[in-house]
């Protein structure tokens, strides 16, 4: 069993909550979490909708093992049409609200409509309640967490919150949890805020239990974490630098993309890296980093708490940010930093504070930043359109002033605010925004990663590293070696890891384990907790079943094949230094390979007879 | 030889493994809200604190419950709450100096830390060893080597 097998559906609109069982038949077919709850999705809603209207859903939703003792337990994600893609969108979050959604008793929470005026869902256990939330609408992430938990009177109530900028509409606004938590990536928070839906607040004391073999649960979760601890990488080097491990490492192999993807090597690397954050500072003798941190049920501990040298301009006048909070991470510190060209660390720690406290998706964030900083070199941006702001690369003043700006949805950050895509558009160059389907790129340059090349062009909800996670084998050897500048096996390698992470995805577990499991200790712990058979094949297959599914209902929303690529930049502006000099990403080597390795027809378009092997609705 | 628990708040990164297997021990299920240990967050200081009883051996609780439900094992030195003689009126936890015995209303008894009988499962589920089970004598020894390692020898 493992699920609660129950469901709460929302509707905004007529203020109503109802209970109401999960169809275990696609329990069957598509796991939890990312899978179900894209079956649910692509069921209720129409692709074509508009994503910030009424008719748009958002499902927030748990995996099987969420709220299990298994390691990383823990996670949760948010699903529903993007704002900034037009295509699915699923973000994953950890921190304590998917468990705590367990406990009280519920697998997901459909949202449906749009609330008249704002309010939040307050879940304590089976009772489910609309509440005004008038007085926390305009309030950050940080202020309106603070606020409903003194009026619960209950620090153990967990939250899930959108900022200001979700309210004020900025396209890559995420839903933040546990005060640094974040379902990031696609907007899943300007969907929320659409709704007036401000916050969700859960306290689950019912626990979780309905674990189909207990004893053999307990067994394989034991040798879970036993293979956790021992690995290098989820054992040593992400509790210690975090996923900052790898600014110094993308770097030095040329693929860590700098200044709006110009280059794919930073000068300043080492200063922003996760060494750099172990390192005293002058100031106040203290690191940036204070501790790291885990999300429920974790034995790895990745999470960052961080402080910012209280001498920094950024906040030498603001005591309210002389704490710790949710530190940098390696795609945001790269977003922030190396793509913007800023090598100061407390300003990239200040800029992600401030992503948390207002729920921006610091990727899509930095990485806008970074192509107004390009067109304000070529000058399509002026000192008129800023209010007289210099945005040059390599300005920390220019990135705060514009965290600060898209925070609070206040004048040019209202521009920044629509993504590098409509950013560049408006101001007259489309083939400065680096990102696919509309979504900005993460921190693997393709020119330096050729499998990222095609994982990128190919990812279900534009440019992403989460969807089919290559430099894992490019860079790290995981689950082996393969040059990261060569094409040869990556279609199949791609296909491989996005099945695998689809199912991962789905059943309530980090991807972050992968470094150290495969699917074959990740299965037995589904076997154990969930009715029926779990084989790692059987996984494979739910997850190429969620891929295709997920490309299916893009293409219903009249995202064409022709977008599986990658900005000109990155097909032909060679890199200029490192490994990969004088190299482009080939995606035209792969594409073929790819759409063939996944059953489609040579135009990207799924055949008759995939869908039916895969039995894909509609 | 006594053991103890022995907590070290800088170890902890607040990943909970303990209360859920202490509610899996004593409450068969994963179910932090019905943990005998709590772990504290305090964010903004950046530090997670396991709390859970010491086992007093003049135990506040065990000498204000006027029924006598709260006993000593003498096995591994818990005060053990006898939930047939219990009649939760929650003297104990009035007495308790640490907030560390606390009634549950859905039984109508008291709960608290029984070392799982000798084989604390929170030490046991802890991935940094933030919580250990050792030699109630000797809980200062792992503070005593790092200060001892500090100590500067090299001019004696
Ligand atoms: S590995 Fe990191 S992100 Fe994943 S569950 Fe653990 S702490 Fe959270
Ligand atoms: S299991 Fe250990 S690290 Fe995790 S919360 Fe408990 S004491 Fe802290």
């Amino acid at each position: 069993m493992a699920w609660t097998r129950k469901l709460l559906r929302v509707n905004l609109t007529n203020g109503t909550v109802a209970e109401e069982g999960l169809n275990m038949g696609w329990a069957n077919d598509y796991l939890g979490q990312r899978g179900l709850a894209t079956r649910y999705l692509v069921d209720e809603i129409d692709p074509q909708c508009d994503p910030l209207g009424p008719d748009n859903k958002l499902i927030m939703a748990t995996g099987p093992l969420t709220g299990t003792n298994a390691s990383t337990a823990g996670r949760y994600s948010v699903i529903c049409k993007s704002p900034l893609t037009g295509a699915v969108a699923c973000s994953n979050s950890g921190g304590f609200i998917g468990a705590e959604m367990k406990m009280a008793g519920w697998d997901m929470v459909i949202f449906e409509g749009k609330a008249a005026s704002p309010v939040y869902l307050h879940i304590v256990d089976g009772v489910a309640k609309l509440e005004p939330a008038d007085d926390l609408w305009g309030k950050s992430v940080w202020e309106a967490d603070k606020a409903l938990h003194a009026k619960f009177q209950d620090p153990q109530t967990r939250i899930a919150l959108v900022g200001r900028s979700a309210e004020q509409g900025c396209l890559y606004a995420a839903v933040v949890n546990d005060l640094h938590r974040a379902a990031g990536r696609s907007g899943v928070g300007t969907v929320m805020a659409s709704k007036n839906l401000k916050a969700v607040a859960i306290r689950g004391t019912q626990g979780v239990g309905n674990i189909e073999d207990p004893k053999k649960f307990m067994e394989t979760v034991k040798a879970g974490k036993a293979v956790l601890a021992e690995n290098a990488v989820t054992g040593q080097g992400l509790p210690t630098y975090g996923t900052q491990v790898l600014m110094n490492v993308i770097n030095e192999v040329g693929a860590l993309p700098t200044r709006n993807m110009r280059e794919v090597q930073f000068e300043g690397a080492s200063k922003v890296s996760g060494e750099a954050m172990h390192e005293p500072r002058k100031s106040d003798g203290k690191k940036n980093l204070t501790t790291n941190g885990a999300c429920f049920s974790c034995t790895i501990a990745c999470g960052r708490i961080s402080t910012i040298d209280r001498t920094h301009f950024s906040v030498k006048d603001k005591p309210e940010y002389w704490i710790n909070s949710g530190g940098l991470e390696y795609e945001a510190a790269w977003a922030l930093g190396p793509d913007t060209g800023v090598d100061d660390m407390d300003a990239l720690t200040y800029a992600n504070f401030l992503c948390n406290e207002d729920g921006m998706d610091p990727i899509s964030f930095g990485s806008t930043v970074a192509a107004a900083m390009e067109l304000y070199e070529i000058g399509a941006i002026t000192d008129s359109h800023t209010g007289g702001m210099e945005l040059k690369f390599g300005s920390a003043e220019a990135l705060c002033w514009a965290a600060e700006k898209v925070a609070k949805g206040e004048g040019f950050g209202k521009d920044l605010g629509l993504g590098s895509k409509k950013l560049c558009e408006k101001y007259g160059h489309p083939e400065l925004s680096m990102t696919v389907k509309g979504q900005e790129f993460p921190a693997y340059d393709p020119r330096g990663m050729q499998g990222m090349g095609l994982a990128y062009a190919t990812s279900n909800r534009g440019a992403c590293h989460l969807r089919g996670y290559t430099a894992a084998s490019e860079i790290l050897g995981i689950p082996e070696k393969t040059d990261p500048l060569h094409t040869e096996g990556k279609p199949g390698l791609v296909k491989a890891f996005q099945d695998a992470t689809a199912a991962v995805d789905s059943s309530g577990l980090c991807v972050f384990t992968t470094f150290a499991w495969t699917l074959d200790d990740i299965a037995p712990q589904v076997d154990a907790a969930c009715e029926g058979d779990w084989s790692p094949d059987r996984m494979l297959e739910v997850g190429e079943r969620i891929w295709n599914m997920e490309r299916d209902f893009n293409m219903k929303a009249g995202i064409a094949a022709s977008e599986d690529t990658l900005p000109k930049r990155l097909l032909s502006e060679s890199a200029n230094s490192g490994p990969a000099k004088d190299r482009v990403c080939d995606l035209d080597k792969m594409l073929p390979e790819y759409y063939a390795a996944r059953g489609w027809s040579s135009d990207g378009s799924i055949t008759s007879e995939t869908r039916q092997k895969f039995n894909l609705p509609g | 030889m006594q053991k103890s628990l022995h907590i070290d708040p800088g170890k902890c990164t607040g990943c909970l493994q303990c209360e859920s297997a202490c509610s899996l021990e004593n409450e068969g299920l994963f179910n932090p809200a019905k943990s005998r240990i709590k772990v504290f967050t305090f964010h903004e200081e950046g530090r997670f604190v396991p709390y859970t009883c010491t086992q007093c051996d003049e135990a506040w609780c065990m000498q204000a419950c006027p029924v006598d439900a709260i006993t000593l094992n003498p096995e591994n030195g818990s005060k053990d709450v006898n939930a047939d003689v219990c009649v939760g009126c929650k003297v104990c936890t009035i007495a308790c100096p640490f907030g560390t015995i606390n009634y549950n209303a859905s039984t109508g008894k008291v709960v608290k830390c029984d070392l799982c009988g000798g084989d604390p499962q929170c030490a046991e589920s802890c991935p940094t060893g933030a919580i250990t089970y050792i030699d109630s004598d000797a809980t200062g020894l792992d503070k005593m080597r790092a200060w001892a390692s500090k100590t500067d020898n090299a001019g004696a």
